[in-house]
């Protein structure tokens, strides 16, 4: 028996891009990543053809996890044809041969930049968010070392700390984006930079969020129906951005998360951050019905 | 001499307290760093209510014994066990890491000599004293804010600075933050790592008024290190005599200021007068 017998033939390209020991690697990686919600798993970062901090880490994610039968729908702050969502997800088809979609609701894998789409994820989906920085800690503690110490003893008095500080000094609670939240009551994660308005909506989740920054090289997860509670004092009400009342002057919609577009005037229109919601209400209204799912928000009060 | 005339000036203690259980015992307690032996083989006992002095000389081992009360270090061999519900039986060196960490939070507090050791320097005073509260799990703003107040106010600090940085104020006021910090939640046992040493003497009799008060109108239990003898003689009810990492002597302090056993401390009350 020669070596030759033994190993593989020589191919060109390995199925998803990554080469079948990165994928290993990072399949054992969300599986602790799972097993301990929440908590920072680091991982081999590869290489893809994209530059770090473009969304590597929810690349790498979604390569992993895809197969030919994947319906894959990328988005980048709610929107499916922006150059960099675009691209990425021509690029998992063609390297996966997995079927491209706009629509929340026939997608198996949606990976996204910033924003959780407003429809329900159903527990046959996953939902990949890429994440520039995935240390809650690292505003409180540059020492990466102790922050891991840190996490270990769920120490997060200086967290907590900085939220009381801003209280005191602005009368509010000045965090937007990345809000730190509780994960099974353990961890404290940041959720990416998703807005507040979409954090109730991992909170006891049917579907499986997998958190990955390739620049970082860390991933984390929030498995289905596990608590994620942002941090928030109990006086003081977790408050989400107040889109509630606004309408998309595109589509109509009302009660979802929008996009401001500053106008020469000095006033603002607003759009629906989620634009595949939007074109299905234009659809419908225009006589082409598109089923809109079930969403988190109704009327715009969180409802899930 | 030396070790033997601990137990009959421990047994000449105030009645009062020998009635009491002991709160804290030490037994035994050993550390070396390299070469340098810190601790040999240290007893300690501290009775309710008390405060219990701890002098001598640089180097002797007071900071590393203080250290190990405060759970933050373990030493080569030894028990420690506090009087606390629940755990009264229990050697504290053998907790886990994090159980060591809670119980250390919620019933001991220390106020150490450099304030850089016990305080955020770049978050604000009330902030420090909040984080005790957040770390033990209060999550009401206006709980944490009243207690911060409160805590600060029974330090006697300038409570309209109450926001402002530490490393905004100066020494003394630091040292009353990293007390409302030690005291906000009342601790079983309060120590105090030469706490008034750096101050000037005007500011240095202001927080030692402020301790006695505390004392006084609280009962808290306290373990003050000082190499000062005047500090201790009006702080401390027994007093520990330490060199080269041994207790050379114990006992009430004023039997031990008047009539001292053993040479050493001989030396340190003649050097002092
Ligand atoms: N982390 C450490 N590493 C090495 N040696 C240490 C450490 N901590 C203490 N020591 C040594 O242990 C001995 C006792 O130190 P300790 O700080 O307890 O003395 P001290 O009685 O508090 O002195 P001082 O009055 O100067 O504060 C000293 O010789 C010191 O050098
Ligand atoms: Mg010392």
């Amino acid at each position: 028996m020669s070596l030759a017998t033994l190993t593989k033939d020589w191919a060109a390209t390995s199925y998803g891009f990554l080469d079948a020991s990165a994928k290993r690697e990072l399949r054992r990686k969300m599986l602790k990543a799972i097993a301990v919600p929440g908590c920072q798993m680091p991982y081999a970062s590869r290489e893809v053809p994209m530059a770090r901090g473009w969304g590597t880490g929810g690349l790498q994610a979604t390569l992993t996890l895809v197969n030919p039968n994947s319906v894959i729908k990328v988005i980048d702050q709610g929107a499916d044809d922006g150059v960099n969502a675009a691209s990425i997800r021509r690029f998992i088809s063609r390297v996966s041969g997995a079927s491209e979609t706009w629509d929340t609701l026939s997608a198996t894998i949606v990976q996204s930049r910033h924003r959780v789409p407003e429809e329900i994820m159903r527990e046959d989906q996953v939902l990949v968010l890429q994440v520039p920085n995935p240390e809650p800690l690292r505003g409180v503690e540059p020492n990466i070392s102790i922050a891991r110490q840190m996490h270990a003893d769920a120490d997060y008095g200086k967290l907590w700390l900085t939220l009381y500080e801003q209280i005191v000094r602005k009368g509010r609670i000045m965090q937007g984006a990345s809000y730190p939240s509780m994960v099974n009551g353990r961890h404290v994660m940041t959720p990416s930079p998703i807005p507040r308005w979409d954090v109730p909506k991992l909170n006891m989740a049917r579907h499986l969020t997998i958190l990955s920054a390739g620049r970082e090289k860390r991933l984390y997860a929030v498995p289905p129906y596990t608590r994620v509670e942002p941090l928030v004092f109990s006086d003081r009400p977790y408050l989400v951005e107040d889109h509630a009342d606004l309408t998309c002057r595109r589509s109509g919609v009302s009660g979802f998360f929008m996009n401001e577009l500053p106008q020469d005037g000095g006033g603002s229109v607003f759009e629906v951050s989620d634009s595949n919601l939007g074109i299905k209400a234009i659809d419908t209204a225009q006589g082409t019905p598109s089923e809109i799912g079930e969403t988190w928000y109704r009327n715009g009060e969180f409802s899930a | 001499m030396s070790l033997d005339l601990g137990l009959p000036a421990l047994e000449r203690a105030a009645p009062r307290l020998m009635r009491a259980e002991p709160l804290l015992t030490m037994r035994d307690i050993s550390k070396s760093f390299g070469n340098v032996r810190a601790l040999r083989q240290v007893d300690a006992t501290v009775y309710p209510g008390e405060v219990m002095g701890i002098v001598g000389e640089s180097g002797s081992g007071k900071s590393t014994l203080l250290r190990m009360m405060n759970l933050e270090d373990t030493p080569d061999g030894g028990d420690y066990t506090l009087r606390l519900p629940g755990r009264e039986n229990e050697n504290l060196f053998d907790l886990a890491r994090y159980e060591r960490r809670m119980l250390c939070a919620r019933h001991i507090g220390i106020v150490y000599q450099n304030p850089h050791l016990g305080l955020l320097m770049r978050h604000s005073s009330s902030g420090n004293v909040a984080e005790r509260l957040l770390i033990a799990g209060e999550r009401s703003f206006d709980v944490l804010r009243d207690k911060a107040r409160e805590a600060l106010d029974a330090s006697e600090f300038p409570l309209d600075r109450m926001d402002a940085r530490p490393i905004e104020l100066s020494g003394g006021m630091q040292q009353r933050v990293q007390l409302a910090k030690a005291i906000a939640l009342e601790p079983a046992l309060l120590l105090l790592d030469e706490p008034t040493t750096g101050l000037d003497v005007s500011v240095q009799a202001l927080v030692l008024d402020t301790l006695k008060r505390l004392q006084r109108d609280r009962q808290i239990t306290m373990v003050l290190v000082s190499h000062d003898l005047g500090v201790i003689r009006t702080m401390a009810d027994r007093v520990m005599v330490m060199r080269h990492g041994e207790v050379v002597e114990q006992g009430l302090a004023d039997q031990v200021f008047q009539d001292p056993q053993h040479p050493y401390t001989q030396q340190l009350v003649h050097a002092k007068l």
